[in-house]
């Protein structure tokens, strides 16, 4: 089924190059926007480049994911700062060293509650307002790292794995409401988040990710992988047998 | 900003020469700029449409990722724009809205920053003067770490040597100009062809109050009538379409062997020239072609191959410009070969301390990059000292720093505002350092 257009969407982590991406994909179909992040007086000169490109609204609400307590409010803040909301796009993460991550316990946790516990407890509060309203959607960006385990990115891929079951949870629960659920798995992004690393390769361009998930939402996909062709990559990766697999330096 | 992971590539201006092993970090905000002097960053890199070395140096910060629109008034056409958006982006949402650029130069792809670094100038300088005559203000972040916004009165020093200044006095970060209304996207051409330089030249002279914009293209490897061409007049006329040019270019497919022997571009140029028969031509066409008619072949400076090429552009004064142009040429087409060559006049705009136009004549000449076409250009510089004109630091890649003095008698001035902004003397680039503007 194909979800019902929005009028506002509310971007958690809006000061990711991928959120900015999806706010000039959405903004461009007329739908306004509510940019939420950490300093977001950092992201005026976006919410005017959107304002003045698209003639949307744009406001701006400062959110910080890992302050778990503020978010049972959250649904109700959009709605008296910026107005009634219908979709939620979700960009919330950090990929920090995995070297550092596995000597340095701090960082670990880190990385597992933002890319895991912030997200999820946002998530979850955010649902029980749409499936109250039975209306809306959310949209969260995971990784391709979810899908299987790895020496070199395990913390996150945990973190992230663990997000992709929370979301086919979260969307088996809401579907009876008609709450729309899209899970994306981008693979690299040339983003600051991977630049330097080693090893990219298939990289992909914001914009990319961006135009794959609007076109993904409006055809009311489950799962997307984007770009196409790493459904097809952690096909194999997910087929390999772990007692072969575990000798892999992947 | 981006952390210190990242490793050092190989870049190059549009020339593809010279070629600077350099880290990129990119800003995504304002701040990014101010924060990226601790890391040795030493210049903001755009789009690298600079033909020559100004926009390298070992550590820069790219401004690619700061094209946002910040302010625009429909009214009355000003709009202030973030560094790093490019004059494309900026003609896609202004034509439908019924405004131009005041000045663009031959191709859209350069940062406005950039344009703003070179003081950019256009067909119509004659008329407009160059960039600077219609910015208002800009925002600089200075080698400091300060974020100033200067205009004519507030901060004006550093406002007017940021326009030609090439990058050293700060980092711009927005841009607040006057758009130019216009009633269509079409432009209402006059093409004249010319039996050799001189008529060429008394043309573009005649025509000035005529027409906004005007440049000429000449023929110079013709033995006999060497600076015959084509004299392209415009302006901005009625029309009843009001679109921003579309995304269709093709690309050079890569890079190959150097593609111009003599008699190629001979008959290459003849046929050009022979495209119009008559002595004058009337057309309508698209602001797209008119403008930017190399923009239609994306990285076309592949066709000189892997060496690259060079471009050299000079101005020289009205009077005894016509004869230091033939001396020059004489002097250059013996021991080179010249690709393109490209003629316009400078009307007396207003410029800062270290601005390229003055009124004049000015030549701008493609060549190949070779050993011998390099040493051939240097020699001939003195042609351009002696006459009282100077080279064009944006397209510049060989000169010798004894001619930089000469060409450029405001340059203490420029040293003493530079010094004030950056006592410490960070901002430094590779054209600087090669014609010691330090």
């Amino acid at each position: 089924m194909r979800p019902a257009p929005a009028s506002r969407a509310l971007i958690l982590g809006a000061r990711s190059v991928i959120a900015q991406s999806l706010a000039h994909q959405f903004a461009a179909k007329g739908v306004a926007l509510v940019l939420a992040a950490r300093q977001s007086e950092q992201l005026t000169p976006v919410a005017a480049d959107l304002r003045l490109r698209y003639g949307v609204d744009v406001d701006l609400l400062e959110f910080d994911a890992l302050d778990l307590d503020s978010h049972a409010s959250l649904a109700d803040r959009v709605r008296q700062e910026a107005g009634p909301w219908e979709l939620v796009i979700c960009v919330v993460g950090c990929l920090p060293d995995q070297q550092l991550a596995r000597q340095d316990g701090n960082i670990a946790e880190q990385v597992l509650a933002t890319n895991f516990t912030a997200v999820a407890v946002c998530l979850g509060h955010l649902a029980n307002d749409l499936e109250a309203r039975r209306e809306g959607g959310m949209i969260c960006l995971t990784s391709v790292a979810g899908d299987r385990g790895r020496q070199s990115n395990y913390i996150y891929g945990a973190a992230k794995g663990g997000l992709n079951l929370f979301l086919q949870g979260l969307r088996n629960r809401l579907a009876p409401a008609g709450v729309h659920v899209l899970t994306v798995k981008p693979g690299f992004v040339d983003t600051p988040m991977t630049q330097g690393l080693e090893g990219l390769f298939l990289v992909a361009s914001p914009e990319k990710v961006a135009r794959d998930v609007l076109v993904a939402w409006r055809k009311g996909r489950d799962v997307l992988y984007t770009p196409w062709f790493w459904r097809w990559i952690l096909a194999i990766i997910r087929l390999i047998p772990e007692s072969i697999f575990k000798r892999l330096s992947l | 900003m981006t952390s210190i992971r990242i490793k050092p590539r190989p870049t190059c201006g549009w020339g593809r020469y010279p070629v600077v092993t350099s880290v990129v970090q990119r800003a995504r905000w304002l701040d990014d700029l101010r924060l990226s002097l601790d890391r040795q960053v030493t210049l903001a890199q755009g789009r690298l449409r600079s033909y020559g070395d100004a926009g390298l140096a070992p550590s820069v910060v790219s401004t690619l990722e700061l094209d946002r629109f910040l302010h625009f008034e429909p009214g009355t056409g000003v709009l202030e724009v973030e560094a790093g958006i490019t004059l494309d982006q900026i003609l896609r949402f202004v034509v439908p809205r019924g405004w131009f650029l005041p000045v663009t130069p031959g191709t859209k792809h350069p940062t406005i920053g950039g344009c703003v670094a070179a003081d950019v100038h256009g067909k119509n300088h004659h008329v407009d003067g160059s960039l600077v005559s219609h910015v208002e203000t800009l925002t600089i972040v200075t080698a400091e770490g300060d974020t100033i916004r200067c205009d004519r009165s507030e901060y004006a020093d550093l406002f007017w040597s940021c326009f030609g200044g090439m990058g050293l006095t700060g980092f711009v970060y927005s841009v607040r100009m006057q758009l130019l209304a216009i009633a269509s996207d079409r432009i209402e051409v006059v093409t004249r062809r010319t039996r050799d330089l001189e008529e060429t030249c008394d043309i573009l002279q005649s025509t000035q109050t005529q027409h906004r914009y005007s440049v000429a293209w000449l023929d110079i490897l013709h033995r006999r009538r060497r600076g015959r061409g084509l004299v392209m007049l415009g302006d901005h006329t009625q029309g009843t379409s009001m679109n921003a040019h579309g995304p269709r270019t093709i690309r050079f497919p890569a890079l190959g062997p150097r593609l111009f022997a003599r008699p190629v571009l001979q008959a290459g140029n003849a046929a050009y020239y022979r495209r119009q028969l008559r002595r004058m031509r009337h057309s309508k066409v698209h602001y797209d072609p008119y403008f930017y008619p190399l923009d239609g072949l994306r990285d076309w400076n592949r066709a000189y191959g892997r060496p690259g090429f060079l471009q050299y552009q000079f101005v020289v004064p009205f009077a005894g410009g016509l004869d230091c142009m033939r001396a020059f040429l004489d002097r250059i087409c013996h021991t080179t070969t010249c690709t393109l060559a490209v003629l316009k006049t400078f009307g007396d705009g207003q410029t800062g301390p270290l601005g390229f136009p003055q009124p004049g004549w000015t030549l701008a000449l493609d060549f190949c990059q070779t050993p011998k076409s390099i040493r051939a250009l240097q020699d001939a510089t003195s042609l351009i000292t002696d006459a009282g004109g100077r080279l064009y630091l944006a397209k510049d890649a060989i000169m010798r720093a004894e001619h930089f003095a000469d060409m450029y008698p405001r340059a203490q001035e420029f040293l003493a505002i530079k010094r004030r902004y950056d006592p410490g003397n960070r901002l430094r680039s590779a054209l600087s350092d090669r014609l010691g503007i330090t």
